[in-house]
């Protein structure tokens, strides 16, 4: 397992280390000046803040500062928001992203376990028909388009919540959450009533019923856990969701997040920070991805018990 | 039983032995033999909500057909005079498509203060340039299935020769080739369509594109992962000692069997480029102005949805719409072609 | 000899799109204390939804149209569902066909084999794993004290079967109805598992229900045998009596096409044909269309059973009095002469049981 491990963590830097070079030339490619205010530039000015930035070195050499400033947690500095560093604008603004995608995921995993099992248990009937429906709808509905419509009815008409902004803590992020966990709702709910519907057609499950238990106790004591393990994997395809999601409910709702900020930068062209976004997105992915795998392994007592370390 | 034997006559006749039948009859099929094909679009028809979706999809389709030659005006024109008209039909009668609007509490006739000439009007209402809403919601549909469409091309022509070569050469290409799409794919796709959206000009073909370089990956793994059971198949194996060629292979044996993981991907994809697109569109980096596409009439509507909610509300409920039929299209099939659904 | 088990007039439907599949029709038969019952059939015959509906653990589907299963005075059809939980697995328990998927994937194989003391008994959580740990060792589990905490998988699927069989006894149950359990086995712990019920049955005093499609594992375990056709048993006698002198000619079929080591000729015998659709099920024996013995009566008139002895009976018109008589197989009329011979030579005890209810033994 240890060796494992560390063999997907080689791989997981490996990859980061493509994406970095990938979007660095990418960027160089780029079209337009990455400076703010160049129209009013003279030559000699920009020259100036070239040679501040480091503009005016050769890009390979560039590429080699790019890469030892991200170790040091270095991702340049943005020219379209007040020449702050990268790594401050994006460390300022994680904590609400972090808040929604957070809530959001957790809302809509258990609510999708809740839907999808129960309509595995109760299958072909019409509680199985509307949980159904509602997971197609959550799959279905772009989630910006339910944000407008959460935001318009719930916080424009009803005023039960605020309409937007970041600056009534938990009451704000209400309706973002909820806007966001629909997604994650809909897989969560449609993954789970197909792995449930055929944990309940196991051989194991006729059995435990054999041994006297009820259906509600073969299904807390059997089915639950073995239709829940396989669910994890589905955690990394939610994730990027989500990060897609943030983007726009975000915006929507005016909240000082990654997803905002990624949207206002690719509107700004503000390469720098679009290169430091990418970089941290694929970072929480394929860290997301590994701990998945990880724990997917130490749940399952087939992978964690089939490694060298032998039983137990 | 001992009471139904007891009303039996047994006669003589009773105990000649009769040759048993013919083995052959007994044997025969009494319900007529389907192909594989025949027996998923059976089981397809049984799923009425699929069989919905389908002729819903194509009178969507059909309407945007019409759409390239014909809208009931020109999406592009602008009156703005006439903007921000609600939507009105015939006299305006019918309830919310009256015409009026309520300003700062009291309904106004919209079309009578923009003096618009009586006879016309505008079943959706029009935009902010005064350009008829139901016009470009058509055009956009069309842009919109259309990108759908051809960012699905991109599944077939890269994805499934990809998963093919992966799954049937298996070793260190397949290898080779897995790592490279594991690299890919652990760049959030939206990512990497949004840098290549920077670096090319915006338009049509360049969201195509950008949706088509990462779209690929989930058809590519999903016909790996099908030729690799094919491959170990009996015939398939009988193929190979024929010495049939891999082509001849690939196109005789494999393509037929993997013919409904393709189509049903494909109907999983369609409805994920559309909503791409409209994403794109809606944080301003899709396709660009004046071109409709539902994506940017989402993002118009959006900025003065408060006021004006009829701006967003239907193409919001076309894009839904289109997005549940597309959904319940692909379950349908994917129930009727693999009755022991997995994902 | 006494009775813990009688089934009457038993009929159960499966409702199906193509419409009622009559799956049961008008099953009789009772299990004795302590013997060991072998039902025998092919695939489709009805075996297997019969043992289900002794368990209440028929498909959503399934109908029972009519009869009784009486056990122990209640008839476990009237019962309410909370009632046959606290049977099953408590005084009736199963063995399933497939160990390879019988056993719950993500739980230790103590905790599983101690699940239905806990459910049944107030045992404590500590004495239960205890008798758990007992029954593994008794099932053939060796060390299983350092085994409790392993997983199925960690498991052969000989050993994983002794688990399944443990979990079925671990409450000392008074019928094990065992649904092929060593189909999915190799041959050789095939015979493992037949010797370690045999032993477990001496030591539990149980009464097994033994369902099987295989003859062959049939003369090792079974003290009688009832062969099933198309939802019908049609013979059924003690083990000799069904081996050696068979009635029926589905069941000189069966034996016809068990390879012994006096076959004489290089192939083997294979029944005409195939079962009837249930569906509709023909009007009289439903055997007679692949039968090369059939007579005009067979396609009229169901076949009542005719009483060959005390324990043996047939429900095959070839045993009428007015029916010609018939030259059966070679291989069967082999067995005929040797059951003759053993029962001259004192070597077969016909065993005398007494049979009233249950059996319909005449035609007239």
């Amino acid at each position: 397992m240890r060796k494992y491990i560390f063999k997907r963590i080689m791989y997981m830097i490996l990859t980061l280390f493509i994406i970095a070079t990938a979007t660095f030339f990418l960027m160089k490619l780029m079209p337009g000046s990455p400076y703010a205010n160049q129209a009013k530039m003279t030559a000699d000015q920009r020259a100036i803040m070239d040679a501040q930035y480091g503009l005016n070195k050769p890009v390979y050499q560039q590429y080699f500062i790019y890469l030892i400033g991200i170790l040091h947690g270095d991702f340049g500095t943005s020219f379209q928001f007040n020449n702050q560093p990268v790594s401050f604008l994006i460390s300022s603004r994680i904590g609400p992203s972090m808040q929604i995608g957070a809530q959001a995921i957790i809302l809509g995993t258990v609510l999708g376990i809740l839907l999808g099992a129960i309509a595995a248990i109760r299958k072909n009937t019409w509680v199985d028909t509307l949980a159904t429906f509602f997971a197609i709808l959550g799959r279905s509905i772009p989630n910006f388009v339910f944000a407008v419509l959460l935001q318009f009815y719930l916080a424009f008409k009803l005023k039960i919540f605020p309409i937007a902004l970041w600056d009534e803590g938990f009451r704000s992020s209400i309706l973002p959450t909820i806007a966001l966990s629909m997604a994650p709702l809909a897989t969560t709910a449609r993954f789970m009533r197909t792995e449930m519907v055929d944990v309940l057609n196991s051989d194991y499950i006729e059995l435990a019923r054999a041994k006297g238990n009820t259906p509600w106790q073969t299904v807390a004591k059997h089915a639950l856990r073995n239709s829940l393990i396989p669910v994890i994997t589905i955690i990394g395809p939610m994730a990027v969701d989500l990060m897609v999601g943030s983007m726009v409910v975000e915006n929507i709702f005016s909240i000082p997040g990654i997803g905002d900020q990624f949207v206002k930068s690719i509107t700004t062209n503000d390469y720098p920070t679009i290169m430091g976004l990418t970089l941290l997105y694929s970072f929480m992915l394929v860290v997301v991805i590994l701990i998945v795998d990880i724990l997917y392994g130490f749940i399952d007592p087939r992978i964690r018990l089939s490694g060298n370390e032998g039983s137990n | 039983m001992a009471d139904n034997t007891s009303d039996i006559k047994l006669n003589a006749d009773s105990f000649k032995p009769v040759a048993a039948n013919n083995v052959d009859e007994q044997e025969k099929i009494s319900a007529p033999s389907l192909t594989f094909f025949q027996d998923a679009i059976r089981r397809l028809r049984k799923n009425k909500a699929a069989v919905f979706s389908f002729w819903l999809l194509a009178i969507i389709i059909l309407i945007s057909i019409v759409s390239i030659w014909w809208t009931p005006s020109d999406p592009n024109a602008q009156h703005v005079a006439y903007a921000n008209l609600p939507p009105k039909i015939a006299n305006g009668s019918i309830p919310g498509f009256t015409g009026k609007a309520n300003v700062g509490g009291n309904i106004v006739d919209k079309y009578a203060a923009a003096k618009v000439p009586k006879g016309t009007y505008y079943v959706l209402g029009t935009d902010y340039l005064g350009r008829d809403l139901f016009s470009r919601l058509m055009k956009g549909v069309a842009l919109s299935l259309l990108i759908g469409l051809l960012a699905t091309l991109f599944d077939l022509v890269i994805g499934v020769p990809y998963g093919i070569i992966s799954g049937w050469k298996g070793g260190k290409t397949d290898t080779i080739m897995q790592r490279i799409i594991e690299i890919i794919s652990s760049i959030p796709n939206l990512v990497v369509v949004i840098l290549m959206l920077l670096l090319f000009t915006p338009g049509l073909g360049s969201i195509v594109v950008a949706m088509g370089i990462t779209g690929w990956i989930t058809m590519a793994r999903l016909v790996r992962a099908e030729t690799l059971t094919l491959k170990t198949q009996e015939y398939i194996l009988a193929a190979r000692t024929l010495g049939e060629s891999p082509l001849r292979i690939a196109l005789k044996h494999l393509i037929p069997n993997l013919s409904s993981t393709i189509i049903i991907q494909t109907m999983f994809s369609i409805p994920t480029a559309i909503f791409f697109e409209a994403f794109l569109s809606f944080i301003g980096i899709g396709i660009p102005a004046p071109n409709a596409s539902l994506g940017t009439l989402l993002s118009d509507g959006q900025k003065t949805f408060r006021f004006l909610p009829y701006q967003m509300w239907y193409p919001a409920a076309v894009i839904s719409i289109i997005m549940i039929a597309f959904n319940l299209l692909a379950d349908g099939l994917r129930d009727a072609f693999d009755p022991k659904t997995q994902e | 000899m006494e009775k813990i088990l009688e089934v009457k007039d038993l009929q159960i439907d499966f409702d199906t799109f193509a419409g009622s599949v009559k799956a049961i029709r008008n099953v009789d038969f009772h299990l004795n204390k302590g013997e060991t019952l072998a039902i025998v059939g092919e695939s489709g015959s009805g075996k297997s939804v019969t043992v289900r509906s002794i368990m209440g653990l028929l498909a959503n589907n399934a109908q029972v149209t009519s009869g009784s299963i009486d056990f122990k005075g209640r008839d476990i059809l009237k019962l309410s569902n909370r009632e046959i939980e606290k049977i099953r697995g408590n005084d009736i328990s199963m063995i399933f066909q497939d160990p390879m998927t019988s056993l719950d994937p993500t739980m230790p194989i103590g905790k599983q084999v101690a699940e239905p003391l806990l459910i049944h008994g107030s045992m404590s959580k500590k004495k239960a794993m205890a008798r758990a740990e007992e029954v593994l060792e008794l099932v053939g589990i060796t060390n299983a004290k350092n085994r409790m905490k392993d997983y199925p998988h960690q498991f052969s699927g000989g050993q994983r079967q002794r688990i399944v069989i443990a979990i079925a006894i671990v409450n000392y149950p008074e019928i094990l109805i065992a649904d092929e359990p060593t189909t999915a086995l190799d041959v050789t712990i095939q015979a493992q598992i037949i010797d370690l019920m045999k032993e477990l049955q001496n030591k539990i005093e149980t009464s097994i229900i033994f369902i099987t499609h295989d003859l062959g594992v049939v003369a090792g375990i079974a003290d009688r045998v009832a062969v099933m056709y198309a939802g019908k048993i049609i013979e059924y006698g003690s083990v000799d009596e069904i081996f050696y002198n068979p009635q029926h000619p589905y069941t000189w079929g069966l034996l016809n096409s068990m390879p012994t080591l006096d076959t004489d000729s290089d192939r083997l015998y294979a029944i005409p044909g195939t079962p009837p659709n249930l569906l509709n099920p023909p009007k009289g024996d439903a055997f007679a269309p692949r039968n090369p013995y059939a007579m005009a009566i067979d396609y009229e008139a169901m076949p009542p059973f005719f009483k060959i002895s005390d324990t043996h009976y047939a429900a095959t018109w070839l045993l009428h009095p007015d029916a010609p008589k018939t030259e059966p197989p070679v291989a069967i009329k082999k067995r005929q002469a040797e059951f003759q011979r053993l029962v001259a030579e004192g070597k077969i005890n016909q065993p005398e049981y007494e049979e009233e209810g249950g059996v319909k033994d005449d035609a007239e």
